[in-house]
């Protein structure tokens, strides 16, 4: 990308000898020192580097977790209070990882939303946000395991709930679910290989991140505007530029953060999961964790008596299936986005039409989520499907549709320009032809 | 930064009234209590605790265990060694084996854990005409509201009120009956408990003289079980005073930096 400049020069030698055989200083000075960055990024910008903290955070809580945990299922659930009550601040790193987990999706899931309301995932940014969406799909496996460790009711009805989802597939339905659960139900052998697998996936994470990032280095971020730097006048460094912004925003999300694990610390858990799991008696509700709940409800809005089963779908699938493959297709879905959306402009900014479309999108997400932790009763079910129907045709219909119909506001001449206090989109054009070098 | 601040918040409200009304959907809604444990700078009240410890000795744990618990742990609540030494010394415990191989009985120590009152579930459940206590170590975490919903439940007991009655009938479609072993509590779920009343007036004499009303018993215990659930919240709330601060001092700093270094941008 423009604007790396010369190699840096270091003074210290020891620093120029191992510099000249493997360039880690090189490359640090590069990728976050001197690296140019669109000047006119705002406080959403932060979400990026405060989601890749909250990984290595989880990743560091998560170690010593591991070495006072014990994956049997006669022992999980009092080894997890032994940490509680015995282990020297084992209650601090407990917490912390379990609202950890909670604070990672709050972060990514703003990082997304930054993404599709500024049009980050567009071209030439396709894989960049490919990338991530497997990072999102890796992070809610993983939580999903973390989740069955403690070994509470909500643990193991979670468990078997979600892993018997894999049932719904005809034919080689059931003996998935045996495979994954290594016997006839959730029991020792599904502990250990999930406690195994939630080992396993954050360093799998990490090496999608560090992919994620790569990428990203090579195209450079999106901003506001969504227009692309056009020379040195439209960037910072990123130190210290934007190392001291970061650091703003992840204070802020500290003290957050903080609120949670120190004064509400199971706000965002559910109080059934300090009940040791007991494979004989099913809670009343059986919830998933908060940031589930979307998917949750697309996956349960499919029911038989549904009309879009009956008319559509009923006749060579069940409301299972549908709902399984219904959500893993909103994922992949959000995949595809690059290519389902039609229109040049990136940025939200600039699009009167589909901004309102984004932010209902937005809210019926939201919606699906308050539905995704209700009984399946009356009026929710109804909600549910309606919100379930409205993500789909946002994504196959209303985002290709309104990138061939809308007319865009006119877009700055350059960042340089947009950042100008109180130059209106139009005369901003002339404005930057003048002060081009 | 401003309009970042409102759409979080705006999002985390809409999210909290789902989270709260679900609450709401799950069981019946319990009176919010006052607690010495409450707000950022809560501690458990010493003396509530002894009491509820005594309520929990002498009417609790003729049913139900807190296995999680150790005896060394009453120190916590102002008790000196020697007098948990002496706590522990009433219960006994199964020993061994000695050096002939054989398992024995002897008092507990500090460093057992409380003893339950019945080997296991199965035993429980036959003491209790099929119903099984539930283990109370955790309970005020295990249930929604945990503290206020065990001081509900504990004043609870009585006569259903005309309106219980009518909106029980009308939920149900036949009108509230109690069967043999069940007893009416309002803020169980289904109004049907198998615990008969534990507490009254005066079912216990306590050490410091203390009235012991029912609302006093189990606000007590009540205290007492939120220290067996989360034994470390003192210490978690005082630290949580530290970290904040530190925090407030780290970003207000960060931003004087952030904003001086980007003065010649904007």
């Amino acid at each position: 990308m423009a604007g790396h400049g010369p190699a840096p020069e270091f003074k210290n030698p020891a620093v120029r000898w191992v510099d000249s055989r493997l360039p880690i200083f090189t490359f640090m000075v590069k990728e976050y020192g001197t690296f140019p960055m669109p000047k006119n990024l705002n406080y959403w910008w932060n979400f990026g580097a405060i989601a890749m903290i909250m990984l290595v955070v989880m990743i560091a809580t998560g170690i010593i977790l591991a070495m006072q945990y014990t994956p049997h299922v006669s022992h999980a659930f009092s080894s997890v209070e032994r940490i509680m009550r015995d282990v020297n601040g084992g209650w601090l790193i407990r917490y912390i990882h379990m609202n950890g987990a909670s604070m990672f999706f709050i972060a990514v899931y703003i990082h997304i939303l930054r993404g599709l309301w500024f049009g980050s995932y567009k071209e030439p940014r396709e894989l960049l946000w490919i990338l991530g969406v497997v990072i999102f799909v890796l992070m809610m496996a993983t939580a999903f395991m973390g989740y069955v460790l403690p070994w509470g009711q909500m643990s193991f009805w979670g468990a078997t709930v979600i892993t018997n989802l894999f049932s719904a597939f005809p034919i080689i339905g059931e003996p998935i679910v045996t495979w994954l659960w290594g016997g006839f139900a959730v029991d020792n052998p599904t502990l250990n290989r999930f406690f195994a697998l939630h080992f396993l996936l954050p360093f799998v994470i990490f090496g999608v991140v560090i992919l994620h990032v790569l990428a990203l280095h090579i195209t450079g971020s999106n901003n506001p505007d969504g227009i692309d730097v056009k020379g040195p006048q439209d960037t910072v460094p990123f130190h210290p530029y934007f190392t001291y912004k970061d650091m703003v925003g992840l204070g802020a999300f500290l003290i957050v953060y903080s609120i949670f694990v120190f004064y509400a610390p199971n706000f965002m858990g559910h109080p059934d999961n300090y009940i040791e799991a007991n494979p004989l008696s099913t809670p009343a509700h059986i919830v998933p964790e908060w940031y589930f709940l979307p998917f949750y409800a697309i996956l349960r809005a499919f029911t038989d008596d549904w009309w879009v089963m009956k008319l559509f779908l009923g006749w060579f699938m069940e409301a299972k299936l549908a709902g399984v493959l219904a959500m893993f297709g909103s994922l992949i879905l959000l995949a595809l986005l690059p290519w389902l959306d039609t229109s040049k402009v990136r940025s939200c900014k600039y699009r009167p039409v589909y901004k309102w479309f984004t932010v209902i999108f937005v809210l019926n997400f939201l919606v699906l989520g308050y539905v995704g932790q209700m009984p399946a009763e009356e009026p929710y079910v109804t909600v549910s499907q309606m919100a379930t129907l409205y993500y789909f045709i946002h994504l196959l219909v209303i985002t290709p549709l309104v990138g061939w119909f809308e007319t865009p506001r006119p877009l700055p001449a350059s960042i340089h320009a947009a950042t100008l206090k109180g130059s209106a989109p139009v005369g901003a054009g002339a404005a930057a032809k003048m002060e081009k070098p | 930064m401003r309009k970042l601040i409102k759409t979080v918040v705006a999002a985390g409200l809409f999210l909290g009234l789902g989270a709260s009304s679900a609450s709401a959907a799950e069981g019946i809604a319990v009176p919010k209590q006052s607690w010495s444990f409450d707000g950022v700078f809560g501690t458990f009240d010493r003396a509530s605790l002894q009491r509820g410890l005594q309520v929990y000795k002498e009417v609790c744990a003729s049913c139900h265990g807190a296995k999680l618990l150790y005896y060394r742990n009453i120190q916590d609540m102002g008790y000196t060694p020697e007098q948990a030494r002496a706590f522990a010394a009433n219960y006994e415990v199964t020993g061994g084996p000695n050096d002939q191989g054989e398992m024995f009985q002897r008092a507990a120590l500090p460093s057992d854990h409380f003893v339950s009152p019945f080997p296991n579930e199965q035993a429980a459940r036959a003491a209790n005409g099929g119903a099984y206590p539930p283990d109370l170590s955790l309970m005020a975490k295990a249930r929604p509201n945990g503290p206020d919903y065990i001081y509900a439940l504990m004043t609870g007991y009585g006569e259903p009120s005309a309106h219980i009655l009518e909106e029980y009938e009308k939920t149900h479609g036949a009108p509230f009956e109690l069967a043999d072993g069940q007893h009416f509590n309002a803020y169980f779920a289904g109004y049907k408990i198998g615990m008969p009343q534990p507490i009254y007036e005066d079912g216990v004499t306590f050490a410091d003289g203390t009235k012991a009303t029912i609302a006093q018993q189990a606000h007590d215990v009540a205290t007492f079980l939120m220290w067996a659930a989360e034994p470390k919240l003192e210490n978690r709330k005082s630290t949580g005073i530290g970290v904040i601060l530190f925090l407030v001092v780290f970003t207000g700093l960060a931003l004087a930096l952030k904003r001086r270094t980007w003065a010649a941008v904007h």
